[in-house]
């Protein structure tokens, strides 16, 4: 049976780990690649790296990152953020990511998912889709895809986005509610679960997650769960609130299939 | 004991993840060399073929350098072999993804998973491989997946692992001195690096 996949997301400003409180107030959560390699120690399924350096020059930055990484890990990585090229995709990939994500530039220009697909193939390229319900509390409102780290509105909606990025050649949707990053207060599971329904792909749930329970929610397909394939997380794992350890043993008691620690 | 360290031959056919499986085998205690042309691989002591992305692009570029006869000749030779992903359908007669016509060294075909599955496509994630029989080189454990197609029709005599998603499937088909893995053992963490660590030391 196919397990629910545990992702720690390390956001990276200038090759150093920080999370966001809502992409504002960062706090830095140390050196990336040695972070990488406790979590591959602690079996976590794979990791993610989220770059939010803003300039140009940073690129190099990264590229190391992502190959020093390479070097240290032996389970998939994804690497997003400033990804606007078929070429930068491929310098992600060549420097050892297992898979580049898309954002705000699919938005801008969705013909980059299609021909990153075509040239790269869809099992490495996830687009991330940042959404935020139109009417806060207001169940049916709907949800619209937003660009930029959640500051620019597309107008958008988040499941017809998602349905044509699918469509497009995506491989994976990494959904983060803009609603939720931050709080703490748990995903938001009718976002997922409206996600996850209208598509065939695997979708990781973010943003919200404050405990445990949040993360069996998100990933529970019965009703009311969110149906995701993965869950990502940064804050409960970095600053060492819950250890991928716990995080599966507890998922595993709720009946949440998950790879063991120790297999 | 043998002090001398185990060789291993990787085909590069311009696709794949060459790379992070290289990385894999020399940490599993290999030295890794490139094969890119069809005498490379006639002179391989172990051959791995890895791979990711199209059946039909990846065996047209085995076909075009004669990697392909090769392979089969040296296979048959008794030469130890790891098919990993793209590596294991290849081996089969034929596939839908191109559609594409295979190496043909076991009978079976490469389906894309139904669109009756319950659960998305692609298989994305770790899920358990169970051997069928008791093999040399895999053994039960979860495993990194990503892929659409997978074999199908393979007879038992040839399937070492089945894997469960919407229905069982071969996960590891093998038969003498060669065995093939749907997933990717160099994404697999600790199980990889030992199903990799069994293969460098498999005698068939």
């Amino acid at each position: 049976m196919l397990t629910k996949r545990v992702i720690p997301c390390l956001d990276v400003k200038d090759g150093r780990v920080v999370k966001g409180i809502r992409f504002t107030e960062l706090r830095d959560a140390g050196d990336p690649i040695e972070i990488a390699a406790a979590y591959d120690e602690q079996c976590a399924d794979e990791l993610c790296f989220l770059d939010i350096t803003a300039s140009h020059e940073g690129r190099g930055t990264l590229l190391e990152l992502v190959s020093r990484t390479a070097e240290r890990v032996m389970i998939p990585f994804s690497v997003g953020g400033g990804v606007r090229t078929v070429e930068d995709a491929r310098a992600l990939l060549g420097a050892g990511a297992d898979k580049v994500s898309i954002n705000t530039a699919a938005v801008e220009r969705p013909e980059l998912v299609s021909e990153t697909a075509l040239r790269l193939g869809s099992a490495n390229l996830i687009v991330a889709v940042d959404a935020r319900s139109r009417e806060f509390g207001v169940p049916g409102s709907g949800w619209e895809v937003y660009t930029h780290g959640g500051r620019r509105p597309t107008g958008l909606d988040a499941v017809d986005w998602a349905l044509r990025m699918e469509r497009a050649g995506a491989g994976e949707i990494l959904l983060t509610s803009m609603d939720r990053d931050g709080t703490r207060d748990g995903y938001d599971l009718e976002l997922t679960r409206a996600i996850s329904d209208a598509v065939r792909l695997p979708v990781i749930a973010s943003g919200g997650a404050g405990e445990l329970a949040h993360l069996r929610q998100a990933l529970d397909d019965g009703p009311g769960g969110g149906g995701a394939s993965a869950v990502l997380a940064a804050s409960i794992f970095h600053f060492g609130t819950f250890s991928i350890a716990e995080t599966k043993a507890f998922l595993a008691e709720c009946g949440v299939p998950v790879r063991p620690v120790d297999a | 004991m043998s002090a001398r360290t185990p060789e291993v031959t990787l085909i590069d056919y311009g696709m794949g993840n060459l790379r992070s499986v290289g990385r894999a085998f020399e940490r599993a205690g290999a030295r890794v060399r490139l094969a890119g042309d069809a005498d490379a691989v006639r002179d391989a002591e172990r051959l791995v073929l890895p791979g990711v992305g199209h059946l039909g692009d990846c065996m047209q570029r085995l076909r075009e350098g004669g990697i392909a006869e090769s392979l089969v000749e040296r296979i048959r030779a008794g030469c130890p072999y790891l098919g990993v992903c793209i590596g294991l359908q290849a081996l089969l007669e034929e596939g839908d993804e191109g559609p594409a016509r295979g190496l043909g060294l076991v009978p079976g075909r490469v389906a894309r998973f139904p669109e009756s599955l319950p659960g998305p496509i692609p298989h994305m994630g770790w899920n358990l491989a169970s051997p069928v029989r008791a093999h040399p080189v895999v053994r039960e454990s979860y495993f990194y997946f990503v892929h659409s197609y997978r074999a199908e029709k393979v007879p038992e005599a040839a399937v070492v692992a089945r894997t469960e998603y919407g229905g069982w499937f071969p996960s590891a088909v093998g038969r003498d001195n060669w065995v093939a893995v749907q997933f990717h053992p160099e994404k697999s963490q600790r199980a990889g690096l030992a199903l990799f660590e069994r293969f460098l030391a498999w005698q068939p």
